[in-house]
């Protein structure tokens, strides 16, 4: 059952960004997976004090990175952390393979993708909040599934963005787009200026209203700002669906 | 089990805290969708012998009630003495007769959440429309929800539009998609 707490171990881990990294877990009897998911975490301290986290999955055990399969039972997260947090500091700096946790889930339905969905697909992630984002399109590629998938990713700088070059590599793959889009600073011969989304942004870079599904995650602050364009543009709000990592 | 070299409690623990909840100093938001446009506001309750409706005027002339109490998002967050007002559910059913046992919480723009109809009444649950002092605002389900604090958040449904009894108890929108039945935060009812 989902409602299990099942040991885990952590594989690998590997730096996303300056603040971020992407950890690599086994978990014992893993059942089902689906593109969109997220797992809890639970940290048991020396004195028996636990912390629990959600992560959302950023690989699935058959769509890890660049879509090729992930070891038997095994599921990646990307995690950033936050400055007095709790968990994620430990996540990103501390835990190290071999090293012990506990999982349960991965659980959702609603904020998931499977390979049989025949609509177009738009992706728009801030932050962090491209992880599940990346876990659909890899379980795109993945798959036998040709339906057009499209990402806009707002980042605050170069240097913040996930999966780069992973991203990058993607230009070459059949009906996969993916278009950045800076909030501060953007590199040398970008067009667009950097700055928070706007109509302009979902007019150029977001399917037309009425072609598909839209997924939307991130930060709250980023969620609302891109529903209430997204509303504004003409999307019928049950076309859209909604991750909130909490936080501003 | 081993232990987790490294990980070392930053916070303290609290017994208000329910078995794997955390405190949380902020207000998380969480909704599977785009906050809805609500035009014209309307309550309604319905059971199988009738119903009521009220606007928003009608709404605020009920005896409203202050509760300060603790809640528990299923996400792992607690937040403790948070203040609200607004009209018990006990009083929006007042005068309405059931046999039913079981109740559907329906919200503007879609959302459900099922409830049996014992957490609903004997002042276990209310349509706030004020937190901390100020109108509840949009993306915390403004202008009113539901309110059931002894239950995980998800069932304290925003947004809300109408109560309706069922004979027969019938999943809502998350209780669909994994999440467990009931939501007691004590009992960890968190996935199905
Ligand atoms: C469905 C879901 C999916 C998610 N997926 C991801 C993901 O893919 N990647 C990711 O990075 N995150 C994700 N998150 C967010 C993640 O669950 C954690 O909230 C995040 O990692 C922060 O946890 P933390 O323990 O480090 O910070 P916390 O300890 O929870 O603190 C969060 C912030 O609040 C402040 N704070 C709150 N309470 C206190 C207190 N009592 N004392 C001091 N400071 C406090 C801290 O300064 C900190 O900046 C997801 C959340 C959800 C709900």
């Amino acid at each position: 059952m989902s409602t299990d707490w099942r040991p885990a171990i952590c594989v690998q881990g590997r730096p996303e960004t300056l603040s971020s990294r992407s950890i690599r877990l086994k978990v014992d009897n893993l059942g089902p997976v689906v593109a969109g998911q997220h797992i809890d975490i639970r940290l048991t301290a020396d004195d028996g004090y636990q912390a629990v986290r959600s992560y959302s999955l950023s690989a699935t055990p058959r769509g890890g990175p660049g879509g090729t399969p992930l070891g038997n039972s095994e599921v990646e997260i990307a995690v950033e952390e936050l400055p007095e947090g709790e968990v994620s500091p430990y996540l990103v700096e501390a835990l190290a393979p071999g090293d012990p946790l506990e999982v349960r889930g991965p659980v959702g339905g609603w904020f998931v993708w499977h390979p049989t969905d025949s609509e177009p697909v738009q992706l728009i992630g801030g932050g962090s909040g491209v992880a599940p984002l990346v876990a659909i399109l890899r379980a795109r590629i993945a798959s036998t599934s040709a339906v057009p998938m499209r990402l806009l990713y707002s980042v605050r700088a170069p240097d913040t963005v996930y999966f780069a070059d992973e991203l990058a590599s993607y230009t070459t793959s059949p009906n996969i787009t993916v278009d950045l889009a800076y909030t501060r600073v953007a590199p040398h011969g970008e067009a667009r200026p950097p700055g928070r989304l706007t109509d302009r942004d979902i007019e150029n870079f977001v399917q037309e209203p009425g072609s598909g599904i839209v997924y939307v995650c991130g930060p709250n602050s980023f969620v609302a700002a891109v529903t209430d364009l997204l509303l504004a543009r003409g999307y019928d709000s049950a076309a859209i669906r909604t991750e909130r990592f909490g936080g501003a | 089990m081993a232990g987790f070299e490294g990980f070392a409690s930053r916070r303290q623990t609290d017994p208000a805290l329910p078995p794997g909840q955390h405190l949380e100093r902020g207000f998380p938001v969480l909704s599977a969708g785009p906050d809805p446009n609500i035009k014209v506001w309307e309550l309604q309750v319905a059971t199988e012998t009738g119903q009521r409706s009220w606007s928003w005027d009608d709404f605020l002339a009920l005896p409203q009630e202050d509760i300060t109490t603790d809640i528990h998002c299923v996400t792992s967050w607690s937040k403790l003495g948070t203040h609200w007002r607004g009209v018990s559910v006990d009083t929006l059913f007042d005068g309405l007769k059931t046999e039913q046992r079981f109740a559907m919480a329906r919200s503007y723009g879609g959302y459900t959440t099922n409830l049996p109809l014992e957490d609903l009444l004997g002042g276990k649950a209310w349509v706030m429309h004020t937190f901390e002092g100020r109108p509840l605002a949009s993306e915390h389900g403004g202008p009113a929800r539901l309110f059931v604090p002894h239950l995980y958040f998800w069932k304290s449904a925003k947004w809300l539009q109408g109560i309706q009894t069922m004979a027969v108890d019938r999943p809502g929108f998350w209780e669909n998609y994994g999440y467990h039945n009931h939501g007691d935060p004590w009992k960890e009812e968190r996935y199905a």
